[in-house]
């Protein structure tokens, strides 16, 4: 199989990027160096390109209702220009994919868009299309993820960057909006979402004009190892790695989204969630920091203080804002009181850590 | 992009340099290392008085994205380590070839220098 290329590859390859496959995509993993792009968003502003991710628009008489039928939260507590974050389970509960669902504003070209993570747009426009045709509901799933090009500004200088471009009043969004109008003279839809735990934009626009757009952002261009640093700071899962229906199936109370589950509505997989919130989780996704030396890394197995078996980590490394190696592991709920003392075993040596909160930094 | 490759060195294919000063070398990893490891955030090292073989993977640099086994060059006893990489990893990017150094050996036999890569055989195999 090829690889699938972001429309701006040349621009990246320009700019000295090195690339990495993710989900399908090569795409850019480092321009100059993770530890600058991150500093670059916590403390001024940053932009990636992430139009690997995929855009799926729902449409018709009963997109809510379908919607509602296939995603854990309350789709109906959306007005046109909201939008919030979701799980898409199967009938066991495991999470399929984790997704923001927006709202479209008022005259966008659709009702609702979702963005699945990288590589899974088809399996998600199908899922839809499939329970549409199989509940005989009247909608039109579009997926057009190679259609829109996505671009992250983020960071708490993001606002003022992006106001000096684009006729949308900023100032009117909180967080988790949507607003259509132009940047750098391009139509485009404005979130106020990202993945940083900064202030900032996701910004879709026509696959063609994405460059116009992309120039016109005065900072920092950031790869996808930046994107991974400060996310695993906020403790934000990572869609295949903090869980996957094959490697490492999770419903979202293990993994600690239960927020975005609505047991009142009706979807696939309600029913089995709902005995697991009634009977309680045996493991759970907890944060660790090492005490020790090191940096625990995905797959490193966890262990009480004794060496016995715990769980794994499924995302971990040196948090360059903190400069304290942190993780993330599924761990029996004996041990995941903050500050319980754990191993992490660090190429055959058990390395001293803790559990700890998340999200790992204040924000 | 062009990477530095000091004349004065000599080269693993796994992107280490050797610095000979009679019967001791320095050891260290490449410019073009550090570049592809990117920032490194952590260095384990032997202790000194360990004797390695060549060939031995004798310890790892890790950057954000990834982690690296070094290899020793050549045989011999650790005569100093580092230290300063603990509290400054980051050496191994700013100054590979000075400040960024490993460790130092001393040669338990000499002809095992010449097996190393010179600098234009070892630019060969980066370019």
């Amino acid at each position: 199989m090829s690889l699938r290329s972001p429309p701006l590859a040349d621009v990246h390859a320009e700019a000295g990027a090195h690339f990495t496959d993710f989900g399908g995509w090569e795409m850019p993993v480092e321009f100059d160096s993770i530890r600058t792009e991150h500093a670059a968003v916590r403390e001024q502003a940053g932009k990636f390109d992430v139009s690997h991710m995929g855009e799926v628009v729902v449409s018709g008489p009963d997109a809510t209702r379908l919607t509602q039928r296939l995603a854990t939260n309350d789709v109906t507590d959306l007005d046109p220009g909201e939008a919030h974050y979701s799980a898409i389970t199967r009938e066991d509960g495991v999470m399929l994919d984790d997704t923001v669902i927006y709202c479209l504003p008022e005259g966008a070209d659709g009702d609702y868009l979702f963005i699945p993570n990288a590589g899974h747009d088809e399996q998600m426009a199908d899922r839809w299309r499939d329970h549409a045709a199989e509940w005989d509901l009247d909608v039109t799933v579009d997926n057009r993820t190679t259609e829109y090009g996505l671009i992250a500004l983020q960071g708490p200088d993001a606002p003022d960057l992006l106001a000096d471009e684009t006729d949308i009043d900023l100032r009117d969004m909180g967080r988790f909006e949507i607003a259509d109008g132009e940047v750098a003279g391009v139509d485009a839809l404005v979130a106020t979402t990202g993945y940083t735990g900064e202030a900032g934009y996701e910004i879709l626009c026509p696959w063609d004009a994405v460059e116009t757009v992309w120039s016109a952002l005065d900072c920092a261009p950031c790869g996808l190892g930046a994107r991974d640093t400060l996310r695993l700071e906020m403790g934000f899962l990572l869609s295949g790695q903090d869980f996957d229906p094959e490697e490492e199936p999770r419903n979202p109370y293990e993994a600690g989204i239960g927020f975005v589950v609505d047991l009142d509505t009706e979807f696939v997989g309600r029913d089995a969630l709902e005995g697991v919130d009634v009977e309680g989780v045996d493991e759970k996704l907890v944060g660790l920091s090492l005490i020790d030396r090191g940096v625990p890394r995905q797959g490193y197995e966890v262990t009480t203080p004794d060496g016995d078996h715990l769980g794994s980590i499924t995302s971990g490394t040196m948090s360059p804002t903190l400069g304290d190696p942190i993780a993330l592991a599924y761990i029996p709920t004996d041990y995941t009181e903050p500050g319980t003392k754990l191993r992490v075993v660090v190429r055959g040596e058990p390395k001293k850590a803790r559990t700890r909160t998340t999200p790992f930094l204040d924000r | 992009m062009s990477f530095d490759v000091p004349e004065d060195l000599r080269y693993l294919d796994s992107h280490e340099w050797v610095r000979q000063a009679d019967e001791t070398v320095t050891v260290g990893i490449s410019d073009f290392a550090q570049d592809e490891l990117g920032d490194v955030v952590f260095v384990e090292l032997p202790d000194e008085g360990e004797t390695l073989a060549v060939g031995d993977d004798f310890g790892v640099v890790e950057s954000i994205k990834a982690v690296s086994d070094i290899y020793a060059p050549v045989s011999g006893t650790v005569t100093a380590v580092n230290d300063d990489l603990r509290d400054r990893p980051e050496l191994v990017n700013e100054d590979p070839y000075g400040d960024g150094w490993l460790l130092e050996l001393e040669l338990a036999d000499v002809s095992e220098l010449d097996a190393l890569l010179s600098p234009d055989e070892y630019r060969d195999q980066i370019e």
